[in-house]
């Protein structure tokens, strides 16, 4: 079995395999990267940190060969390289595993593990056999038992990674990129994947690890490099770091000013969720929002936030427990009653679910509402741009017309649309997902000073938002959520940065162990 | 840890039995029987007789060459709906090359029937994999410009039997060991791609991409080339249909070959390919092109009305695409369970 220590490891750090230098990545007028600095080593495991939106998954796709930087400098042992697809930088001898393993469902585990590079006999014919053996060589190294032979459809995630990792030994690869791949799994299948990746690193490849936890990068990694909005903040090895310059690294900004929420009178729970439960996605969720009152559900992206708002809303179903609005009860899967009782839900992706692109202004805003401007079962149009007119006014979107389609207009101004939709409806209960991602600076100031308007007026939201700043500058409490569980209820004097990331990145004992010695002290 | 243990060796028989049990196509094979008993049983002649038994491989040879291409385009996730078309025009060309250059040799006419095919193909896959517009839309739109283009060309001058050469049209019909020449020639094309999809590098690829098109991409696959080859593969094998398509009915007029390509799409549906690409394989395609057309000529014998005949061939698609679904949701709810486990 392969040794289980950790990075003070004796291993000896070798020459620098893979360098990215000032590399910078724009998408239209959004720069995911400024400037990207990353030096990986042969025989050593270095770390990516950073929030969600620092770039570290833009890093990856360059490294990956799925992206092409705009500018700066990739140099793979020494030389430039420029990789135009993934087989480029697959056949430069570096191995990406995703958050999210990519197979194909349909065909074996060999197949899936040599796909593209099979070894071959005469007649351009597959060998099978050869193939077969060499699958079952690589699972005895790493040490797991998988049928070669099944579908990868119904492997669990963990045993996908395997074969991930499997495809990246096959490749016999240089430098080995893992994002996030102990997301989906559990204790013990995150100490074997760390000890394979301990094996790699000791036959001297180069590793990147990116993960939000920090237990597993002390445990595993010799350095570590964090970014911060697109760009490279800090590279030290790990033994001259501790967890709070980490944060604050990650974090860096000065949050407490810039969304500053007006004080609302709070009034009588407007929405209570009680021990809510769905198998594999969210456990035990209870919390309520008050009238008058901005609760912000924070959290890494896939610790179940967007679930439960999903779920609350009647969009999806649930195992167990119960929702109520004004001590009415919200029936589940069942979103025009959620709707008949005032929850509206801006979703997360509004190009997917919360706008019908191709529809102009008028018709979208007055969707959730059409039934009531319907005569006779009928929508006139006239009814319609009137209905319509008075809101895009009220919220100031910037369209030519009000047939324009919602596709054409910007981020900003689709979220205003969204936004105004469902307040035409009147909701008591307004749920919110990611209210500002994607948008400038300017309409993410409007969309906050809307928000705390409304709260202002009375109107209990509940806001889902992975940007700190943005948590930390509206929400009166804050819930953060961990692999599909509330780990903490941070009130708005005591959330900072730090309280809010340790919770995210930490279980609920470990939270409760830490605010106890805390407060003694305070 | 959930990883499997694999299963304790059985003797070799057993294990044959169990994988050709648990096969897609063995359901294909039992209904096949099933309706062969029960015609055979109502009147004998259906099989026992010497035409029964020549038109039960006859007929449906044609198909199954447009059953196999199809199936090939479907297992990446696209699909040809100008099967019909092309068989128009591909048949029209065999019958027009006799009449203009008499004495041509047949198997150039072959090759130039294939060839037509493999252009129209070339069209498909490119306008599919280049301008990147979905193959549905594609194909639909070349399903109309390749039989106006049909009708343009056939203008008043359909063929007919008597503007072929005999030799032609009796290689239509003719037999070798008491088996359809035509038959013989699916049969051999079936075992030629069954390997290529089954052995080759290009082959499996087409079942990666149509299995998960963005984990094709991450592979580094070459997903424009092999969907466009997919494409030039059916669009061959349906010019080859087309050729036989002449020689075996000897007349060609602008409305030939007219819905063959929704037959195509329902024998791969019903042969086990799944619509959204990835799996079922072409040998059970071929069976499903052959089950449909079996059915077809036994439900009147059978005493069922004409207009239950189409009904019983949809109920077939839905049951087949029916089962395909409830195996899948099988398999997601596995794949939910294996993971709460490992998690808790």
């Amino acid at each position: 079995m392969i040794r289980l220590s950790s990075h003070s490891s004796t291993s000896t750090v070798g020459d620098v395999v893979l360098e990215l230098s000032e590399v910078s990545k724009s998408f239209g007028a959004v720069r995911a990267l400024r400037n990207g600095e990353l030096t990986l080593r042969a025989g050593s495991i270095h770390a990516l940190m950073g929030e969600n939106g620092a770039g570290k998954s833009t890093i990856v796709k360059i490294i990956a060969g799925l992206y092409h930087r705009d500018a700066g400098s990739f140099t793979l042992d020494g030389t430039e390289v420029d990789f135009r697809s993934t087989a480029e930088s697959k056949n430069a001898g570096i191995a990406v595993i995703y958050q999210e393993p990519t197979l194909f469902p349909d065909l074996s585990v060999t197949e899936n593990i040599f796909m593209g590079r099979q070894p071959m006999k005469s007649w351009g014919r597959i060998d099978r056999a050869a193939m077969r053996k060499h699958a079952q060589e690589l699972f005895s190294r790493l040490d797991v038992h998988i049928d070669p032979d099944r579908p990868a459809q119904g492997l669990s995630i963990a045993d996908q990674q395997i074969i991930e990792v499997a495809k990246a030994m096959s490749l016999d690869a240089k430098v080995l990129v893992m994002d996030e791949p102990t997301a989906a799994l559990s204790l013990a299948e995150v100490d074997r994947l760390f000890a394979i990746a301990r094996a790699l690193r000791d036959e001297g490849r180069a590793l990147l690890f990116i993960s939000h936890r920090f237990e597993e990068v002390y445990a595993l990694c010799d350095t570590v490099t964090v970014m911060r909005d697109g760009e490279y903040i800090s590279t030290d090895p790990i033994d001259e770091t501790d967890v709070p310059s980490l944060v604050r690294k990650m974090v860096g900004r000065d949050v407490a000013s810039l969304f500053p929420k007006e004080e609302a009178t709070i009034g009588d729970v407007a929405l209570e969720v009680r021990n809510l439960n769905s198998t594999g996605t969210f456990h035990d969720i209870s919390f309520t929002v008050r009238a008058g009152e901005i609760v912000g559900l924070a959290g890494l992206v896939g610790a179940g936030r967007s679930e439960v708002a999903r779920a609350i809303f009647g969009v999806d179903n649930y195992d167990s427990g119960h929702v109520s609005v004004y001590g009415e009860s919200v029936p589940r899967k069942n979103t025009a009653a959620a709707m008949k009782l005032g929850v509206a839900l801006v979703p997360e992706d509004r190009r997917q679910q919360g706008l019908i692109l191709d529809f102009g202004v008028a018709r979208n805003l007055t969707l959730s509402i059409c039934r009531g401007l319907a005569r006779f079962g009928l929508l006139s149009s006239k009814a319609e741009n009137l209905a319509a007119d008075g809101w895009a006014q009220r919220l100031q979107v910037k369209s030519h017309s009000l047939a324009t389609a919602a596709g054409t207009l910007s981020g900003g101004n689709q979220q205003k649309i969204v936004l105004a939709k469902w307040l035409a409806a009147q909701p008591r209960i307004l749920i919110v997902d990611e209210p500002t991602r994607g948008i400038d600076v300017g309409t993410k100031a409007e969309v906050h000073r809307m928000l705390s308007q409304l709260a202002g007026q009375g109107l209990a939201i509940l806001m889902v938002s992975s940007e700190l700043p943005e948590v930390l500058g509206m929400a009166d409490r804050v819930l953060v959520m961990r692999e599909g569980r509330i780990t903490s209820e941070i009130p708005r004097a005591e959330a900072t940065a730090e309280t809010v990331m340790f919770a995210a990145t930490h279980d609920r004992q470990q939270v409760l162990a830490a605010t106890n010695v805390m407060e003694p002290t305070q | 840890m959930t990883a499997l243990i694999s299963p304790a060796r059985k003797n070799p028989a057993a294990q044959a039995i169990e994988t050709l049990l648990k096969s897609r196509e063995t359901g294909i094979v039992l209904a096949l029987l099933l309706v062969l008993v029960a015609t055979t049983v109502r009147s004998p002649a259906f099989l026992v007789s010497t035409d029964g038994f020549r038109d039960l491989l006859l007929t449906p040879a044609i198909f199954v060459l447009l059953a196999i291409g199809q199936a090939m385009v479907i297992i990446t996730r696209n699909i040809d709906l100008s099967v019909g078309s092309v068989v128009g025009l591909t048949a029209y060309l065999t019958g027009r090359l006799f009449i203009d250059f008499p004495g041509m040799p047949i198997p150039v006419v072959i090759i130039a029937g294939i060839a037509l095919g493999a252009l129209l193909g070339l069209i498909n896959g490119a306008l599919i994999a280049y301008a990147k517009v979905p193959a549905l839309v594609v194909t639909l739109g070349t399903l109309y410009i390749y039989r106006g283009v049909d009708v343009w060309w056939v203008g008043r001058k359909p063929i007919n039997a008597s503007d072929m050469p005999r030799d032609f049209l009796g290689f239509g019909v003719s037999s070798f060991l008491n088996i359809p020449t035509l038959a013989i020639i699916a049969a051999l094309v079936l075992v030629a791609v069954g390997w290529c999809m089954k052995t080759t590098r290009g082959g499996r690829e087409l079942y990666a991409i149509g299995s998960d098109p963005s984990a094709a991409t991450l592979y580094g696959l070459r997903i424009t080339k092999r969907v466009i080859h997919a494409f030039v593969a059916c669009g061959a094998l349906t010019g080859l249909a087309g050729v036989l398509f002449a020689a075996r009915y000897g007349t060609v007029d602008s409305q030939a070959g007219t819905g063959f390509e929704l037959i195509s799409v329902a024998a791969a549906v019903v042969g086990g390919i799944a619509i959204f690409g990835g799996s079922g394989s072409v040998l059970g395609a071929a069976i499903g092109a052959v089950l449909l057309l079996t059915i077809n000529r036994a439900l009147p014998l059978l005493g069922v009305q004409d207009f239950w005949q189409q009904a019983v061939v949809g109920a077939l698609i839905l049951g087949a695409i029916a089962l395909d679904r409830v195996l899948s949701l099988r398999q997601f709810h596995k794949l939910i369970e294996i993971r709460d486990n490992a998690n808790d």
